[in-house]
C-alpha cells in the first residue's frame, strides 16, 4: 500500500522496479550497501532489503535528499571509473571498500564530486543503510526482521512482557481529590 | 461570528497549561484551551521506531510539522540557518494534547532543596545569570505531592538520602527491577553510592481508572498503547473537559496576546485550521507553550504600551534558555545484561547532584531507557568503524550486553542564550519564527566530565570490559527538557514574571511553563512544571475568588 502511494509522489514511471532509483543506481546503491553491512553468518543490508527502505524514502520523508543521492551515486561511478576504469558494482570487494573509506575520510577522487562532497554523501549512506537494516520492517527494510532476529529480539515485536504477576501487588489507594 | 468571552485563555496543552486548564475549569472558571497540535491517539502513532520522539529520521511523530514550523538557529560560529522540527538544532518539544507527557520516558522527580537556591549556595559565577528562585522547596513541596497523587506517580524513593523531605509516599511502588537494575544495584551499594527506584508518572499498578505497564520496550519516545504512561491527556485534560467549564481547540496557533489602551490582556488572535483568524476575548490569559515557544509570543505581541514586546521591557524575555547537557558512560560486557523489560530505566542515584568539589551544581544519574536497534548503531566504543563488517558484528555481540548510565547536567543559565523572534522568517501563518543563538555555561563541561566517569566507575564496578564516556557539545541547550525563557523573580529587572508566574506589569497575564525556571536542576523537569502549574493556578484561583 504504502509503496503504491508513494510511487505516485513524482518518482519514475513504471519501466522499471524502482520509484526513484533507475536500474544501473540500484546495483551501484546494492553494492555499496552491501560494503557497509556485508553478509557474514547473518544475511547482509542487500537481502534485507535496504536499497528498497532508500527508495522508499526518497519517494516519502526523504524525498529532499534526491539530489544527493543521483548526484553521489553518479560520483561514485564516476570515481571507480577514475581509480579502477569500471563500475563500482562489478569491483573486486578489496577495491570497493578501498573506495568506500577514501570517501569516508574526504579523499575520493574531488573531480568527480562537483554537487556533493565525498564525505558527506558517505554519511548519507551509513545513516539511510543503518535505518533500513536495523529499522521496523514496515518502512522497506529489514525484511523477516532479520537483524533483530540477529540481535537476540523477538520477531515479531512483543508487545508488553508481563514476566512478573503483578496482580499479586495490591492496587494503589484511590487518589484524594 | 464574535467569540464568547471567557474567564480565561490557556495557551499550549501540555504539562503545564493542562494542569492550569483543570484547575481553573473546576473552581468555576470558563476555560478555553488553545493547542495547536492534535489530540495523538497511540494509534495514530503506531510505534514507528524511525519516527518518534527521540529519532526522528523519518519525521516528528508528536508535532509540529516539517512543512509549517520553521525556526532559525544561530550555531556558535554566527552561521545562521533554516531548521525544520525533526532537526535537532530546532530543540523541539511537542505539538500534541499532553504535549511533552504523551512520549516522555516519565521520570518524575522533585527538585532538591539547594536547586532552588544556588546562588546562595555556591556565589555568583561568572558568565551566568545564575540566581536563586523567589520561591523554595517549601513552596512547592504540596504541589509537588498533589502533581505525584493526580497525575500517578511509581517509584521508591525512600533509600534516597539526599531528597528532600516529602511529607507523603508515593501512590504506586516501583515496576520490579529489570535485569540492568539487578546488575547495577550492588555494584552502586559497593561504590558506596545510594541507589533507589526512579519515580515515574507511570503506572505500575491499576490507577486511576487505568491500567498497569505492560514492560514493553516502546515507552520512551511513543505514545503509550495501554495508557499506562500519565501525561496531562490522560488525566488533567480528561478532568478540565468533564467539568464542562472548559473548552479544548486543537490545530490553533496564537499570533498574538491582545492588549487594551490601558496595557491590560484582552484576549489572544489565533489562527484555527481553515486558517481563519479569530479573536477570543478573556479576563485573564495563561501562556503555556514552552519555553521556546512562550518566549516567541511574548516577543510578538507588541504594541505601543509594549513596543518589544509583553513582558518584555527590560529585555528579559527569551533570555537564559536552558535544557539538559546530557552525559555518561556505556559499558560492555561479556553476558546479557537485556531481558527486554521496558521501560529500561529504573535505577537512579543522586550522589553528584551537589557538593562536587570545585563545581556548581551536578546532575543525577539513572540507567537509560531501553536502546531500539537503529539507536543502538551510534554506540560504538574505542576503535569500532561506523560500517563493515566489524560493526556488524559489534552489533550482533554487544546489543544484549551493554548497559549505558546517564544523566542531566544542573545548567548554568546564560544571558546571550536566547530566543528572539527572527526579523524575516516567518511560519505558514505569517508569524515571525523563533530564533536560537548561544552556547553553554563552561561549568556544564566541568559537571558532564566529573558526572560521566562516575557512570564509567559505576559500570566498571558492575563488571563492564570496555567502556566510554559521552560527552556534551558546547551549543545552545534547550529541547525538549527547555527552560529558563521568562524566569520568575522578585525584581521585575532582573525577570519577567513574579513568584505566581503573573507577567511584571501586566496583572491579568501569566506564563506557567518551565519557562519560569530560574534554573533547571539536575533532573528530567516535568514534574516541576506540573507543581508549579498547580501552585500557581492555587494562587490564581485564590486572588479570582477575592475580586
Amino acid at each position: 500500500m504504502a509503496a503504491a502511494a508513494a510511487s505516485g509522489v513524482g518518482c519514475a514511471g513504471a519501466k522499471h522496479p524502482w520509484r526513484f532509483l533507475t536500474v544501473d543506481e540500484a546495483r551501484t546503491l546494492a553494492a555499496i550497501c552491501d560494503q557497509i553491512i556485508p553478509e557474514d553468518e547473518d544475511p547482509g543490508a542487500v537481502w534485507a532489503g535496504v536499497v528498497n527502505y532508500i527508495d522508499r524514502q526518497l519517494c516519502g520523508p526523504l524525498e529532499g535528499l534526491r539530489d544527493a543521492y543521483r548526484n553521489g551515486i553518479a560520483a561514485v561511478e564516476s570515481s571507480s571509473r577514475t581509480l579502477y576504469g569500471v563500475a563500482f558494482a562489478p569491483l573486486a570487494a578489496a577495491q570497493q571498500v578501498e573506495l568506500l573509506t577514501l570517501m569516508e575520510q574526504g579523499r575520493a577522487p574531488a573531480e568527480s564530486w562537483p554537487q556533493i562532497s565525498s564525505h558527506e554523501f558517505f554519511n548519507l549512506l551509513i545513516d539511510q543503510t543503518m535505518q533500513g537494516f536495523y529499522g521496523d520492517p514496515r518502512h522497506g527494510g529489514n525484511r523477516d526482521g532479520v537483524s533483530w532476529k540477529m540481535l537476540g529480539i523477538p520477531y515479531p515485536p512483543i508487545r508488553g512482557r508481563l514476566h512478573f504477576d503483578i496482580g499479586n501487588i495490591k492496587p494503589a489507594p484511590p487518589t484524594t481529590t | 461570528m464574535a467569540l464568547k468571552h471567557v474567564n480565561a485563555v490557556v495557551i499550549g496543552a501540555g504539562a503545564g497549561g493542562g494542569i492550569v486548564a483543570k484547575e481553573l475549569a473546576t473552581a468555576g472558571l470558563s476555560v478555553v484551551l488553545l493547542e495547536r497540535g492534535q489530540w495523538n491517539t497511540p494509534f495514530d502513532d503506531r510505534k514507528d521506531d524511525l519516527r518518534n520522539q527521540r529519532t526522528t529520521v523519518l519525521g516528528n511523530a508528536f508535532g509540529p510539522d516539517d512543512e509549517r514550523n520553521p525556526r532559525v538557529v544561530v550555531d556558535e560560529d554566527g552561521r545562521e540557518r533554516i531548521v525544520k522540527p525533526s532537526d535537532g538544532a530546532y530543540n523541539n518539544n511537542a505539538a500534541c494534547v499532553g504535549g511533552g507527557t504523551v512520549s516522555y520516558g516519565a521520570m518524575a522527580w522533585r527538585l532538591m532543596e539547594k536547586d532552588f537556591c544556588l546562588r546562595s549556595t555556591y556565589g555568583t559565577v561568572e558568565g551566568s545569570t545564575l540566581d536563586d528562585w523567589p520561591i523554595s522547596y517549601r513552596d512547592l513541596e504540596p504541589y509537588y505531592e498533589k502533581a505525584e497523587w493526580e497525575v500517578g506517580v511509581s517509584g521508591d524513593d525512600s533509600n534516597n538520602i539526599f531528597k528532600a523531605p516529602r511529607k507523603r509516599p508515593l501512590p504506586m511502588p516501583p515496576l520490579p527491577p529489570n535485569r540492568e537494575y539487578q546488575i547495577l544495584k550492588p555494584a552502586a551499594q559497593r561504590l558506596g553510592f545510594h541507589p533507589f527506584d526512579i519515580p515515574m508518572l507511570r503506572n505500575s499498578v491499576p490507577y486511576n481508572g487505568r491500567a498497569a505497564c505492560m514492560r514493553c520496550r516502546w515507552c520512551v519516545g511513543f505514545a503509550c498503547e495501554v495508557d499506562a504512561k500519565n501525561g496531562t491527556q490522560n488525566t488533567a485534560i480528561p478532568k478540565a473537559l468533564a467539568s464542562g467549564n472548559c473548552e479544548l481547540r486543537t490545530d490553533c496557533i496564537v499570533k498574538e496576546i491582545l492588549t487594551d489602551a490601558q496595557g491590560r490582556v484582552r484576549g489572544v488572535a489565533y489562527f484555527d485550521s481553515k486558517p481563519h483568524l479569530h479573536e477570543q476575548t478573556a479576563d485573564l490569559v495563561v501562556v503555556s507553550g514552552s519555553a521556546n515557544e512562550s518566549a516567541r509570543l511574548l516577543l510578538n505581541s507588541k504594541s505601543r504600551m509594549f513596543p518589544n514586546g509583553i513582558g518584555n521591557r527590560h529585555d528579559w524575555v527569551g533570555r537564559n534558555l536552558q535544557g539538559h547537557a546530557y552525559t555518561g558512560a556505556v559499558g560492555l560486557f561479556d553476558f546479557e545484561c537485556y531481558d527486554d523489560l521496558g521501560p529500561g530505566a529504573g535505577i537512579a542515584i543522586c550522589d553528584f547532584n551537589h557538593g562536587n568539589k570545585g563545581l556548581v551544581g551536578g546532575g543525577m544519574l539513572a540507567n537509560e531507557f531501553i536502546r531500539l536497534p537503529y539507536q543502538f548503531v551510534g554506540w560504538r566504543g574505542p576503535g569500532v568503524p561506523r560500517w563493515g563488517r566489524a560493526h556488524k558484528q559489534h552489533m550482533r555481540q554487544f546489543y544484549r550486553r551493554s548497559m549505558g548510565v546517564m544523566g542531566p547536567v544542573q545548567e548554568m543559565p546564560v544571558f546571550e542564550s536566547r530566543v528572539q523572534v527572527d526579523p524575516s522568517v516567518k511560519d505558514y501563518w505569517g508569524i515571525p519564527v523563533v530564533r536560537l543563538s548561544g552556547h553553554r555555561h563552561p561549568n556544564d563541561q566541568l559537571v558532564a566530565k566529573l558526572l560521566s566517569s562516575k557512570a564509567e566507575l559505576w559500570l566498571k564496578e558492575a563488571g563492564a570490559k570496555t567502556t566510554w564516556t559521552f560527552l556534551p557539545g558546547t551549543g545552545l541547550s534547550g529541547g525538549q527538557h527547555q527552560a529558563g525563557t521568562c524566569r520568575m523573580g522578585n525584581d521585575p529587572q532582573t525577570s519577567v514574571v513574579d513568584k505566581f508566574c503573573r507577567v511584571h506589569d501586566v496583572d491579568n497575564l501569566y506564563v506557567i511553563d518551565g519557562s519560569v525556571h530560574v534554573t533547571n536542576g539536575g533532573f528530567n523537569p516535568v514534574l516541576t512544571i506540573m507543581a508549579i502549574a498547580y501552585y500557581a493556578s492555587d494562587n490564581l484561583v485564590k486572588l479570582w475568588r477575592k475580586s
